[in-house]
């Protein structure tokens, strides 16, 4: 985020009335942090904690009790992909969706995949064992493998620049190596993925992207607890 | 280049509904392609090989899948007439969410009503009340999700209603007695036009569900 030291009064108004809902590590809000921070928009940062959530969050996202909540003008904005959208449509400059109405379906489907399928067969690849993570670890580079598909020929999901799909995806870049590491599988090799390997690169190099990105190792021992969670609680096979 | 739209659909699917209500929304000619989704077309997985699922809208030969991004998409290209979302952003995005919110939690639910029996069925009988009564609270005392007019959330949800008599039957539920409001929306929704042409007819519904289930339960 910006020094507040050089501010101007306007962008002190615009501060005080944006705030950001988030936690230290969660992906999803993070989204919403590259967005805000690519077009230069200045916010506060509201720190939940999940086993202890504050009554504004209860409050402002009655439904999900969930992060991200983005908080407008008093209004909350809920689900980091819908306000990816309302930010891109309030403030215009650094666009992330493109302007032609075929390639904005494109971009949501891409982020929709990543989702609904890419995130859950790669969050299913570090939770299990023996023959369910072998299974797992086939959906997930089959999934993986149509998304190395969309890279054909271009630097970011959205071309020369970073936009909606690879912020969709800003995950991946960061947290699989994590996750790969904690639990000991490889799904992403630079033969078989050449092209999500070279991305993943150069979206973690991007300075808005490497400035955010929660400390390594604090990530590693919170998904080591996850971890050990989920493995207590396997059937002994 | 002439507008060639094709729409591949399965008849009883609520999200091709969506696309269907859209498009005559919009006052849009399209060819309209019936799937057999045990036998699904060599079309079909060319146009969509990721999902191989339907609805798939094609637009001068380029696919668009997934049934509320293919509406978006149709109004923002047909964006002369009849717009479905609203234009102001905030209110943009409360569409959005509750549309969002109606498929992570509708066809879940409901799935449980008429698929399972047991403590699960009971289970999903009391979520999908929940969820309904939700959207009840959502909906309060405008006639439609979108206000004055019909929208975006009300596209996403009125396809459902063709399915209820199915939950009714099977699930041994009464939504009327549970949620009256949403049952007066939707007949709300279904005086018009575009709605009530999409909709198929509630029995034909009923005895496709029906035939389902058996795949699910032994009775």
């Amino acid at each position: 985020m910006a020094s507040s030291a050089t501010v101007t009064a306007n962008q002190l108004i615009i501060m005080a009335e944006l705030k950001l809902f988030r936690t230290w590590s969660s992906p999803f809000p993070l989204r919403v942090v590259w967005a805000l921070d690519f077009k230069g928009i200045q916010y506060d940062t509201i720190f939940e904690d999940l086993s202890n959530k504050s009554s504004l969050l209860l409050q402002y996202n009655p439904i999900y009790k969930k992060v991200p909540v983005l908080v407008h003008n008093g209004k909350p904005l809920l689900e980091s992909l819908v306000i990816l959208e309302y930010i891109d449509e309030t403030w215009k400059q650094t666009p992330l969706l493109p302007e032609d109405p075929y390639e904005r379906a494109t971009a949501r489907f891409w982020a929709k995949f990543g989702d609904d399928k890419v995130l859950p067969s790669i969050w299913n690849v570090f939770i299990k064992q023996g023959k369910d993570q072998e299974e797992a670890i086939v959906t997930a580079q089959e999934n993986l493998g149509f998304v190395e598909r969309q890279l054909t020929g271009k630097k970011f999901f959205n071309g020369e620049t970073i936009g909606f799909v690879d912020l969709a995806f800003g995950w991946l870049a960061k947290l699989l190596s994590l996750w790969e590491e904690v639990c000991g599988v490889t799904l992403i090799d630079h033969e078989k993925f050449p092209l999500l390997s070279e991305w993943i690169q150069n979206f973690a190099d991007a300075p808005i992207i490497k400035e955010s990105w929660p400390p390594r190792d604090k990530l590693i021992t919170k998904y080591q607890a996850l971890l050990e969670v989920y493995t207590s609680k396997e059937a002994p096979k | 280049m002439a507008n060639e739209v094709v729409l591949l659909d399965f008849w009883p699917s609520m999200f091709g509904m969506r696309v269907r209500i859209a498009l005559a929304e919009k006052g849009i000619k399209y060819e309209y392609k019936e799937e057999d989704l045990k036998n699904k077309s060599p079309l079909l997985l060319e146009m969509n090989p990721i999902n191989k699922k339907i609805p798939v809208l094609i637009h001068n030969g380029k696919p668009v899948c997934e049934s509320l991004i293919i509406v978006q998409y149709i109004d923002e290209v047909w964006n002369d007439k009849s717009p479905l979302l609203p234009s102001e952003p905030y209110q943009r995005a409360q569409a959005r969410f509750w549309a969002d919110f109606v498929d992570k939690k509708v066809y879940g639910a409901s799935r449980k009503v008429w698929s399972t029996t047991g403590e699960e069925e009971e289970a999903g009988k009391k979520e999908f009340f929940e969820i309904l009564k939700t959207l009840e609270v959502e909906l309060g005392d405008k006639p439609y999700f979108g206000g004055e007019t019909f929208g975006y959330v009300d596209l996403s949800f009125i396809t459902f209603y063709s399915w209820f008599h199915a939950y009714e039957v099977l699930g041994n539920i009464n939504i009327e007695a549970e949620c009256p409001k949403i049952i007066a929306w939707a007949k709300r929704c279904l005086q018009k036009e575009s709605v009530a042409k999409t909709l198929p007819d509630q029995k034909k519904v009923y005895e496709f569900v029906a035939q389902m289930r058996k795949r699910f339960v032994s009775e």
